[in-house]
């Protein structure tokens, strides 16, 4: 065999029949690849969702699901409000400065992280990796949490702990706070989740 | 290629039995050279003991886990709506299909039981070391097809553990930079686990990764009896000076039928003794194989107070999250002496060590700037993957731990101490002392393998026999 001349219009046709094969054996993988990405029904599902807040008392919390995930609208008292600035120096990012586009939308970037000081609108899962923290709501010393609790969420799993305005404290596992979706206003009662360009 | 064989003939007074077997090795002579290859003429060493059942264990319960899945899946429907209630009606309306659902379930356990000591006993008498690398690779590629085995047919019954373990193990991939959160949306099919996950997960689970898994199974016993079994002493038994009797097969070994076939087959009734008392007297083992959680249907809006895997993949859990922003800084002087060794002790180029500082450099200026939680899923998959290096990172002069320094065997002792301290931890909830407990054993861990090539070489061995020790009893 290895006597034999190396044909080199053999080879090179050897050569671009497996380029051009490979070529269409990548081609082929494409469309099955693309099959993992969320069908077009998921993507449907992604739909905003109207919330109806007006009969929502003080302190009281609404789950609903929006993309399958829970997004908690709570309604804070104003002593709660007033709580809301004295932790910032315990926080690891109380300005809500780390990942805005992904974290924040910009009508929520202030003290409280929302639109309408009172309500808070956030997606009730953990940054961390993805479980949904529990209600904290009573103040001062509990099991799992310091002794000057200010009220918030301590989520099961890694023990991330979350202030009422969904900011994370610091030296826990997760690196940002809570998210906050988009979210509109379509009147005073009615509120869009979802989706934050829609015309009222 | 094959030759060109000759037809064997018979006598046409010989038995119905001798006809129906030459009329069959004329055509299909492959299934008599592979009886012949594996099975009546592999000699396998003479001395092995106990460790070494577990391989044919292994093997045995792969083979529950196929049939066993085949009647499941019978009843079972990969639907989030009806997955839950599926299972409840194979627990309670098919006949005995509780009986097969636990020996699946339990099966998965003691997968994982076998596999950890037939990996344990490799470890032991080194049977990773050459010219046996390649059987270590495969069984190590079998052991990561394994954990994803498990993790996707544990979602499958659709109850709280499996639906929010799923979805922390795929957030993992989130942590990913850059990538993380589109990849972590493309593994489930939609933004949570849901339908399209249970569906991919069930496809995965019963047909991509069986397959592979038997691939890797057959690839492991052939690269295995093309090199010839390792054996308690870290000998060979085969080969140049080896004694052999007159037919040429070796003196120290036996073929693996009958004798080890049967040796196997005492084995499995005790296997069968301990699996079926599980199977039948404590299917859940206390919530370590079945946990309570996973007893209520999945709820994506509430997560269950205390979420942990299941028992097997605690130890790699337990290192995930010893990654902590303190843990970093840990890490960063294992990185800084690591480099610095390189670059003040070794014997490596100019070029080189430039190339490590640099490389030093970047893995530093990376771990500041990356989440620590990225670094926990790196230390989580380095946990597993570490492992198919054993081969290259053994220098001792001895194969087997007999002939190796005494305070070897202690140290393998620390380590099994500290494989299931990191167990137990990753079962529990966190808490401060496990998470400082669990870093030091993630460190532990991490050195026992890194500095192999260095501890594995101090000490003197024992001599090494020329002949395995074994005592016909």
């Amino acid at each position: 065999m290895s006597e034999t001349p190396i044909d080199s219009s053999k080879r090179t046709w050897l050569i671009a029949t497996s380029c051009a094969g490979a070529v269409g054996g990548v081609a082929t993988a494409v469309p099955f690849v693309s099959s993992f990405e969320p069908s077009e029904k998921a993507k449907a599902a992604g739909a905003a969702v109207e919330v109806d807040i007006s009969a929502m008392k003080e302190g009281e919390k609404l789950t609903v699901e929006w993309r399958g995930k829970p997004v908690w609208i709570v309604k804070r008292t104003k002593e709660e409000l007033d709580a809301l600035p004295k932790h910032d120096g315990e926080l690891a990012d109380p300005e809500s400065k780390r990942h805005p586009d992904e974290f924040t939308p910009p009508y929520a970037r202030n003290e409280w992280r929302s639109i309408k000081p009172e309500y808070l609108v956030v997606i009730g899962i953990c940054p961390h990796l993805g479980c949904s923290p529990t209600d904290k709501f009573t103040t001062g010393a509990q099991p799992s949490l310091p002794n000057d609790w200010p009220g918030g969420w301590l989520c099961p799993c890694h023990g991330s702990t979350f202030d009422l305005a969904g900011r994370v404290f610091k030296n826990k596992p997760s690196p940002d706070n809570l998210p906050v979706p988009p979210h509109m206003y379509l009147s005073d009662t009615r509120l869009l989740i979802g989706d934050d360009t829609k015309k009222a | 290629m094959a030759a060109y064989r000759e037809f064997k003939q018979i006598s046409p007074n010989a038995s119905a039995t001798a006809k129906l077997t030459n009329w069959l090795e004329n055509r299909f002579p492959t299934a008599f050279d592979a009886y012949k290859v594996h099975m009546s003429e592999y000699y396998a060493p003479k001395n092995f003991n106990f460790w070494y059942i577990f391989g044919s264990l292994a093997l045995l319960v792969l083979v529950i886990q196929i049939v066993t899945g085949i009647f499941l899946v019978m009843h079972y429907k990969p639907d989030a709506a009806k997955a839950f209630e599926s299972v409840e009606y194979i627990m309670r309306d098919v006949p005995w299909g509780w009986l097969i659902r636990y020996m699946h379930s339990t099966g998965a356990s003691a997968f994982f039981v076998v596999v950890y000591l037939h990996m344990f006993r490799g470890l032991l008498y080194g049977s990773y070391r050459k010219p046996r690398e390649l059987v270590w690779l495969f069984g190590c590629a079998i052991f990561l097809a394994l954990m994803g085995e498990a993790f996707m047919g544990y979602l499958l019954p659709w109850g709280q553990m499996s639906y929010w373990g799923a979805q922390v193990i795929v957030n993992l991939f989130s942590a990913i930079p850059f990538i993380g959160p589109d990849l972590s949306i493309f593994i489930r099919g939609d933004y949570v686990v849901g339908d399209a996950t249970l569906n991919r997960f069930f496809s995965f689970h019963v047909i991509a990764v069986p397959l592979v898994l038997l691939g890797l199974v057959v690839a492991h016993l052939l690269a295995l009896h093309d090199v010839g079994s390792n054996n308690p002493d870290g000998i060979e038994i085969k080969g140049p000076g080896k004694p052999i009797d007159e037919k040429g097969h070796p003196l120290d070994g036996v073929p693996f039928h009958p004798y080890y076939t049967v040796h196997d087959i005492f084995g499995v009734g005790l296997f069968l003794f301990v699996f079926s008392a599980i199977v039948f007297l404590a299917p859940e083992m206390g919530g370590y194989f079945l946990e309570a959680n996973n007893f209520i249907p999945a709820d994506p809006l509430k997560t269950p107070s205390h979420i942990a895997p299941v028992w097997y993949f605690t130890p790699f859990y337990s290192m995930l999250r010893a990654v902590t922003s303190e843990m970093m800084y840990a890490l960063i002087a294992c990185v800084v002496l690591g480099v610095g060794y390189g670059v003040l002790k070794s014997k490596l180029a100019g070029v080189l060590k430039g190339a490590v500082t640099v490389a030093g450099v970047i893995v530093i200026a990376l771990m500041l700037t990356i989440d620590a939680k990225f670094w926990g899923v790196v230390t989580m998959g380095a946990a597993v993957v570490i492992l198919f290096f054993l081969p290259w990172l053994d220098c001792s002069p001895a194969r087997s731990i007999r002939y190796r320094p005494s305070w070897h065997k202690w140290l393998y002792v620390i380590f099994v101490i500290v494989f299931f301290v990191l167990g137990y931890l990753g079962m529990l909830a966190p808490f401060p002392l496990g998470e400082r407990v669990s870093q030091v054993g993630t460190l532990f861990y991490f050195g026992f393998f890194l500095l192999m090539p260095w501890w594995s070489r101090l000490g003197e061995s024992k001599p090494v026999p020329e002949r395995i020790n074994f005592v016909a009893h």
